[in-house]
């Protein structure tokens, strides 16, 4: 089952994209966004991955054990926070649009409608 | 477009790139067997070279410490453009100081969970602190521990003392916090630049590998990215729990 992680990747990818489309609700969009989002950690994650190796820590470790690529994880942080920024940024937006039109639903937002 | 029409689009559209990203993910290499180079390098030389023992945090506030920097700032400024759309709009006024019982009333809070949360705040704030600090040495760093930070005063809000929270965390302190965060990364950059002749290199004695006080310019640039991480992190929440709880009326367009 080598290409596991990457089918699970593509799967989150999609099944995200198709919770962005088919929501009646723009906090449901957004939060489907973050599915999307929790692809990429997985391909990174998956491509740093090297068999029979240890967590970049050396605290209790041998220096010379075999360790996983260090920089994708690195690389999943800051994904994680531009996440939570992105996140954060369309909440915000979300309160506005409810604020504005009364309604969470895409369809109801007048603006985009015209 | 109605719904119908959409989802169709969407699921052409979908069957066409799931066939484009499949075709791409199988070029990559087989799961566990790794090509690349940078990984064993810095494994290799990372605690010598640095003397951390935690390399993610070696590589996230050293050797791609600028990329950091770039990293911080979104926050900073995703934090402002919060504040930004959340501002107080025409026909919108703060609601009066409430009753401390109508504040418990939103919050839902029981006796039981109101002190249990009072009780649990110093331990968070000194889990958020170890994580900071100890960054170099263990999974953790100042992303994560200011997280954990900024958790503590939201805990107030969990007691059902929201006003009260604004006490705890006063929105200036905390924009001051999260401002000086910020600024606190960059210096370190740029003492590295004056120095140590290059921007983010390190200017700091690295001590003794294992040892709280090692890795360099690690522990100050975590220090200050949970500093501005919990600040960032409190002024959005604030900003939110407001629009729930202070501000009332209705934007006027």
């Amino acid at each position: 089952m080598t290409f596991l992680p990457y089918a699970i990747a593509a799967w989150l990818f999609l099944v995200g994209l198709y919770g962005i489309v088919s929501s009646r609700n723009l906090i449901r969009a957004i939060l489907s966004l973050t599915v999307v989002q929790s692809a990429t950690y997985v391909v990174l994650l998956g491509v740093g991955y090297s068999k029979g190796a240890q967590a970049p820590i050396f605290a209790d470790i041998p220096q010379t054990s075999k360790a996983v690529d260090p920089v994708v994880q690195v690389l999943v942080l800051t994904d994680v926070v531009i996440e939570a920024t992105v996140t954060a940024m369309l909440l915000a937006l979300a309160v506005q649009a409810y604020k504005r039109f009364g309604s969470l639903d895409p369809q109801d937002l007048r603006a985009i409608q015209d | 477009m109605t719904r119908t029409t959409r989802l169709v689009l969407f699921g052409i559209a979908a069957a066409g790139f799931g066939v484009v990203l499949a075709y791409g993910l199988a070029g990559l290499p087989a799961f566990g067997d790794y090509q690349g180079v940078y990984g064993h390098v810095i494994d290799g030389i990372g605690v010598t070279e640095r003397h951390a023992t935690d390399l993610v945090t070696a590589i996230n506030f050293d050797i791609r410490g600028f990329d950091t920097l770039g990293e911080e700032f979104i926050l900073f400024g995703s934090v402002l453009g919060v504040v930004l759309i959340l501002r107080q709009m025409r026909g919108e006024h703060d609601r009066p100081r409430q009753h401390e019982a109508d504040e418990h009333t939103f919050a839902g809070a029981s006796e039981a969970l109101r002190a249990l949360s009072l009780a649990v705040i110093p331990a968070i704030l000194a889990i958020g602190i170890y994580i900071v600090v100890h960054g170099q040495l263990t999974p953790g760093g100042g992303f994560q521990g200011g997280v954990i930070l900024a958790a503590g005063p939201l805990v107030v809000f969990l007691a059902g003392r929201y006003l009260r929270m604004r006490l705890v965390a006063p929105e200036t302190l905390v924009e001051i916090g999260e401002a000086a965060g910020a600024l606190g990364y960059a210096l370190v950059g740029l003492s590295g630049l004056v120095l140590a002749g290059v921007f983010f290199k390190n200017f700091l004695p690295l001590g003794i590998s294992g040892h709280l006080l090692s890795g360099g310019q690690l522990d100050v640039a975590s220090t200050a990215v949970g500093l501005e991480v919990s600040g960032a992190f409190l002024v959005a929440f604030s900003e939110f729990l407001d629009q729930a709880i202070v501000v009332s009326g209705s934007p006027r367009s």
